[in-house]
């Protein structure tokens, strides 16, 4: 909250809120929740794949387009005066929100998968060379293994691979194994998709480091369940989704230490990306700017500001400690149903219940569980490898939000005691 | 529990899925081809032993849901003994059924492949019905490359 202007010590005044947490009331943000789903309440159980949009999100952008839509960064006229700011105003929330030095250091993209294809296309064609080596982890989405194999591929170089034992934990010191005199670079998430797992980033970093390795962070699945300070990090890029921290769809952010993202060349080639244009030579803008090609997703870009500024209006260790106690309770219930084993039983998780039921396929339980008004996601996660490692073809995710409810995960438990009747 | 899914998990269904015909390995097949759906994490290899043009016998292995199994056991249950255009013909009135639902085709010429009539209503499964089918008309078309539906 910002100080009244004229009486600065208002706030002072304002009595403390008192930072409990409650799920009820951020529910009522969230008009979707309360529809019904096949004839039953909807229990979505689906936040890793896509949040849901607090009324405030779809608000904000709405408000854009009735009020303020033009061009960004073109026009002298009154209303792409305000598009821009509205857009720069968002690249400043952003960066706040990561605690980044500088707004210049936050690249606008559509996502995850942009921003790592990005890097591994600047960042990482000019550092690859013939006979080096880009590391990653057995846990991976494909998002953050697809770009640095075509990018090994097109340099000649090699794709090596970091293990996880039986639980889905990285292991630190076969990690470390593998920096080696080669390694140009490492790419990592910070919290995995289909297991949960969060990965011990200062650490990672700082053997990284110690090595002269860059460290690029898939945090698609951090920025929404844990506090990011990039600073604090030390990370050189981490990238998330607006979608997946309650924003739009089509939005997502790149962040980059100003030192990289200034060397970097730029990625693809269009306006707003120049400073001059002449048939002979085009002179690059300035980052963000210069990876920032075309008309940008300003209304994604304000949607993504105003999560962030929901986001923030929630007491952050109560809501995130409100989290956790789901994760725990999802875990004590369904460890109760009977064979049903836990898939990433990491000591250190957010946000992810991925299991498997003795002799179902977790598509036929998905598509039960949709009939009790129950979504949750079935299949591979976009993580074949890891798929591969656990010995599975698939499995079933519950995964969680700041709106889910203990209730909720009873209806996922009473779904799948529906499920083992029916295919008992 | 709604009816829709008791049409689509139907005793047959749940029967075949748990205990699938045919699915072993056949040794003197003379066409294999393998069906993928990768989103779904199923997995099937088809066998079939063709005799001039005849499907004289047939089998599956592999991994799936209890749809694609059971669709995987059935269809290879109602195409043994057929000819390769007597089984082309029954993939096109199965294809109707998951697709367009009971209405559109007569049900007593699909014996029991009609037990899968409530696939219909579950888009999302039609790929795990009709990866099996896709497996056979690529075996009998002599088409080396792997299958999906996805």
């Amino acid at each position: 909250m910002r100080p009244h202007p004229v009486f600065p010590e208002a706030a002072v005044l304002r009595p403390r809120v008192d930072p409990v947490f409650d799920a009820g009331r951020v529910r009522c943000d969230f008009p979707i929740l309360a529809r019904p789903v096949r004839g039953k309440p909807l229990a979505y159980l689906d936040s890793a794949a896509t949040t849901q949009k607090p009324r405030q999100v779809v608000e904000a952008m709405s408000r854009f387009f009735d009020q303020e839509n033009a061009n960004v960064h073109r026009g002298v006229h009154f209303l792409s005066e305000k598009a821009t700011a509205a857009y720069e105003g968002a690249r400043e929330r952003v960066r706040r929100f990561l605690n980044a030095e500088s707004a210049a250091e936050i690249v606008f993209v559509r996502g995850t998968t942009e921003a790592l294809n990005l890097v591994a296309f600047t960042f990482g064609k000019t550092r690859v060379g013939p006979g080096d080596e880009v590391l990653i982890t057995a846990m991976e989405h494909h998002s953050n293994i697809v770009p640095w194999q075509m990018l090994c591929a097109d340099r000649g170089a090699k794709l090596v691979v970091a293990p996880i034992d039986d639980r889905g934990v990285l292991l630190l010191g076969e990690l470390e194994k593998r920096i080696g005199p080669r390694t140009r670079l490492l790419a990592v998430t910070h919290v995995s998709n289909a297991l949960g797992t969060v990965n011990p980033l200062p650490q990672i970093v700082a053997l990284a480091h110690g090595r002269g390795v860059p460290v690029v962070v898939d945090g698609a699945q951090s920025a929404p369940h844990l506090l990011v300070d990039v600073r604090q990090l030390d990370c050189d890029f981490y990238a998330f989704s607006g979608h997946k921290i309650y924003g739009p769809t089509g939005i997502g952010v790149l962040y980059g230490k100003a030192e990289h993202l200034e060397e970097m060349p730029p990625w693809q080639g269009g306006g707003d990306m120049i400073a001059s244009v002449t048939f002979e030579k085009t002179t690059y803008n300035r980052a963000p700017y210069k990876f920032e090609a075309g008309t940008p997703n300003m209304a994604g870009a304000v949607g993504l500001a105003a999560a962030l500024d929901w986001f923030d209006t929630l007491p952050r260790p109560a809501a995130f400690a409100h989290e956790a106690a789901l994760l725990d309770y999802g875990t004590e219930v369904l460890s109760s149903v009977h064979g049903l084993r836990l898939i990433g039983v990491a000591p250190e998780k957010a946000g992810v219940l991925s299991f498997v039921l003795e002799g179902i396929h977790p598509h036929d339980i998905g598509t039960v569980l949709d009939r009790e008004g129950v979504a949750i996601r079935t299949g591979h996660h976009c993580a074949q490898p890891l798929m591969q490692r656990l010995g599975l073809a698939a499995t079933a995710r519950a995964s969680l939000g700041l709106y889910n409810t203990r209730g909720e995960l009873d209806a996922l438990v009473a779904g799948l005691e529906k499920v083992r009747r029916m295919f008992a | 529990m709604s009816s829709e899914l008791d049409d689509l998990y139907q005793e047959v269904i749940l029967d075949h899925g748990r205990r699938p015909r045919n699915f072993h390995d056949l040794p003197d097949a003379n066409r294999k081809v393998e069906g993928l759906n990768p989103l779904c994490g199923d997995h099937f290899t088809l066998y079939v032993k063709l005799n001039g043009d005849r499907i004289e016998d047939i089998a599956f292995e592999g991994t799936g849901c209890a749809i694609s199994k059971a669709s995987a056991s059935l269809m290879t249950a109602s195409v043994k003994g057929k000819t390769v255009s007597e089984a082309g013909d029954l993939f096109g009135r199965f294809h109707a059924l998951v697709t367009q639902g009971p209405d559109s085709v007569s049900l007593a010429d699909l014996g029991k492949l009609a037990s899968l009539s409530g696939v219909c209503e579950f888009p999302t499964r039609v790929k795990c019905a009709s990866l099996a089918w896709h497996a056979l008309k690529n075996a009998l078309e002599e088409k080396k490359e792997v299958v999906s539906t996805e």
